[in-house]
């Protein structure tokens, strides 16, 4: 144990993703020996990122204003959404440069376990952007893991009715993997090669 | 195996061994360290212990982590592989100083068939134990299995969790499909190898008791799902979605998944009966060896043949059995055996032997 603001900086730096007490301590001593000048840079970036950048009111990507840099380009195609579990998948399916249609990104996964219903992903929102007929086709690039998947067959289901075109991501892509993961080609190449699924 | 290099794995802070083709006795008393070398070797190939689920105990105390380096032949090629074993992470694994994007890309590269004092849970033991048998004998052929078979269980845990929650089963459907994807497939992959097993059992049964015991063997895998003859793996599909449906409000009920893969028992029987409550300690014994060498023959039959290791499982036998098994594994590419007394190993199997000695591995004179 350190002593006071330390052991609190410690503490902080374990709470975030990845970092376990090993590393915290590693950043933090990092953060003791930087210059001034860079750790008030970085710590006027985080409080900027939480003031300034908001979820997209259409799609849930993040978001710079009250829509995302996507939304708010005429030139993307209105008539398709991809819907991606988190906004890091965006950017990984934007690094294809295969799509040209819009996103839905959901917040995330059906998982029981972790306590994740359907309630709690921005599904009802992604219901309500189809209802006016505007959008023929939907790809479902959940992660090609089991929670993923269920979620695609959940989506399939519901909005089996409304009579769209309904494709997931060819297989191909790693199983059990993370979407961010998966390199340009081998994503490329499952949007490529996405199937119509039938519920 | 050619080469064996531990560092702070379980009693050994730094091992080499160079270990020849054919058979090699390790002897020591209680305690020394030789199951924790026949650990490391099943743990190059199946990237797990047999005696632990986690990680942690295979690190010694004090270590930070542990390496296993190994270079394995086969035919012409030899492959030299190290694992990094981090408490808490996934392992880093090298295949010829090449990291593996995924640990599980090294299975394949080496089978083994372990044979140990708890084999006799397999004939006496829960079904658990039984399934287990055929699910590392799918691996071992098949590492691509793997892969299902977590699926298989990581489905099963959610939907069990959701059941449980008795709450909104909105999803219930869309985990059922999931559920009955993989668990078709790997049901279909358990029908396939218990046919092929089935003659390879009764055949190692015979060879193991003697030609005086002429007691049929059976082996009979029960489903928990009603199948209909010669199901196809759709089939199966299908008729594991009928009984959900049919099964549904029970399993609301009761906040469990009553079918499927998970609740389903391979049943063995020595002359008709069960084995399991019915067969003796020796008949017992019998078919514990015949399964694993039944495991060896087709692991054989598909590549280059599977390393056996044979940990302290002499003396559970009686001399007889002891000589059976001796003559069975003799001709296999490579047996390691360990052994707390020297002459419990039948002399017939000949090679060096080496003394363990607390975490020391020394060629006996
Ligand atoms: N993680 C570990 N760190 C240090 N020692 C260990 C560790 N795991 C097991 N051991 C020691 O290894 C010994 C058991 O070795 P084992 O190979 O099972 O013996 P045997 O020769 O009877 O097969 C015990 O003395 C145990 O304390
Ligand atoms: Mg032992
Ligand atoms: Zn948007």
């Amino acid at each position: 144990m350190y002593e006071g603001v330390v052991q609190d900086l410690i503490d902080e730096l374990g709470m975030l993703p990845g970092i376990g007490p090993k590393s915290a301590q590693r950043i933090a001593f990092h953060i003791l020996a930087a210059d001034p000048a860079d750790v008030r840079r970085l710590a006027k970036t985080l409080i900027e990122v939480k003031e300034k950048v908001q979820f997209c009111r259409i799609c849930f990507n993040v978001a710079q204003a009250e829509l995302c840099r996507i939304c708010s380009d005429p030139r993307r195609d209105t008539t398709v959404i991809c819907v991606v579990e988190e906004s890091k998948d965006v950017v990984a399916v934007e690094r294809t440069r295969e799509f040209r249609g819009r996103y839905h990104v959901l917040g995330g996964a059906i998982n029981p376990i972790g306590g994740v219903g359907p309630d709690d992903l921005h599904i009802r929102e992604l219901i309500a952007r189809l209802a006016d007929g505007s959008v023929t086709e939907l790809i479902l690039a959940t992660d090609p893991n089991t929670e993923g998947e269920v979620t695609a067959s959940y989506l399939a289901r519901q909005i089996a009715p409304m009579g769209l075109t309904v494709s997931r991501l060819a297989s191909g892509l790693p199983m059990g993997g993370d979407l961010e993961w998966a390199d340009e080609v081998t994503l490329g190449r499952a949007f490529e090669g996405r199937r119509t699924v039938s519920p | 195996m050619t080469h064996l290099q531990l560092v702070d794995f379980r009693s050994y802070p730094s091992l080499e061994l160079t270990l020849p083709p054919g058979v090699v006795t390790f002897v020591g008393s209680n305690g020394q360290g030789k199951t924790n070398l026949l650990e490391a070797v099943g743990y190059v190939a199946t990237l797990g212990s047999h005696r632990v689920s986690g990680d942690v105990p295979l690190i010694r105390e004090g270590a930070e982590h542990a390496v296993i380096r190994s270079r394995v032949v086969r035919g012409e090629r030899a492959a030299l592989a190290e694992i990094e074993i981090l408490p808490g992470r996934a392992n880093r694994v090298r295949l010829n100083r090449r990291q593996l994007s995924r640990p599980r890309e090294l299975l394949g590269l080496l089978s083994v068939v372990l044979f140990a004092p708890e084999d006799l849970q397999m004939v006496k033991g829960d079904p658990a134990a039984r399934r287990q048998f055929l699910d590392e004998l799918l691996v071992a052929r098949s590492p691509r299995l793997a892969g299902v078979i977590a699926d298989y269980e990581r489905v099963l845990r959610q939907r069990t969790t959701l059941l449980r929650a008795r709450g909104d089963l909105r999803t219930l459907d869309s985990w059922d499909e999931s559920l009955v994807r993989h668990g078709a497939e790997l049901l279909s992959a358990r029908l396939a190898l218990v046919d092929e097993l089935r003659p390879q059992i009764a055949a190692a049964y015979a060879a193991v008791a003697g030609a005086e015991t002429s007691t049929p063997v059976g082996v009979d895998y029960r489903c928990s799902v009603p199948l209909p003859e010669g199901a196809d793996r759709e089939a199966i599909a299908d008729a594991m979605l009928a009984e959900l449906a049919t099964l549904r409000p029970r399993e609301v009920e009761r906040g469990v998944t009553l079918a499927g893969p998970h609740r389903d028992e391979l049943v063995l029987s020595v002359g008709g009966r069960p084995a399991r409550g019915y067969a003796s300690h020796g008949e017992s014994w019998s078919l514990a060896l015949a399964l694993r060498l039944a495991a060896f023959e087709l692991l054989g039959a598909d590549d280059r043949g599977p390393v056996l290791l044979l940990d302290d499982v002499f003396a559970e036998l009686d001399t007889h059995r002891r000589r059976r098994l001796a003559e069975l594994v003799a001709p296999a590419e490579q047996v390691l055996i360990t052994a707390a007394v020297d002459a419990d190993v039948p002399a017939e199997l000949g090679g060096p032997r080496f003394t363990v000695r607390t975490g020391e591995v020394s060629l006996a004179d």
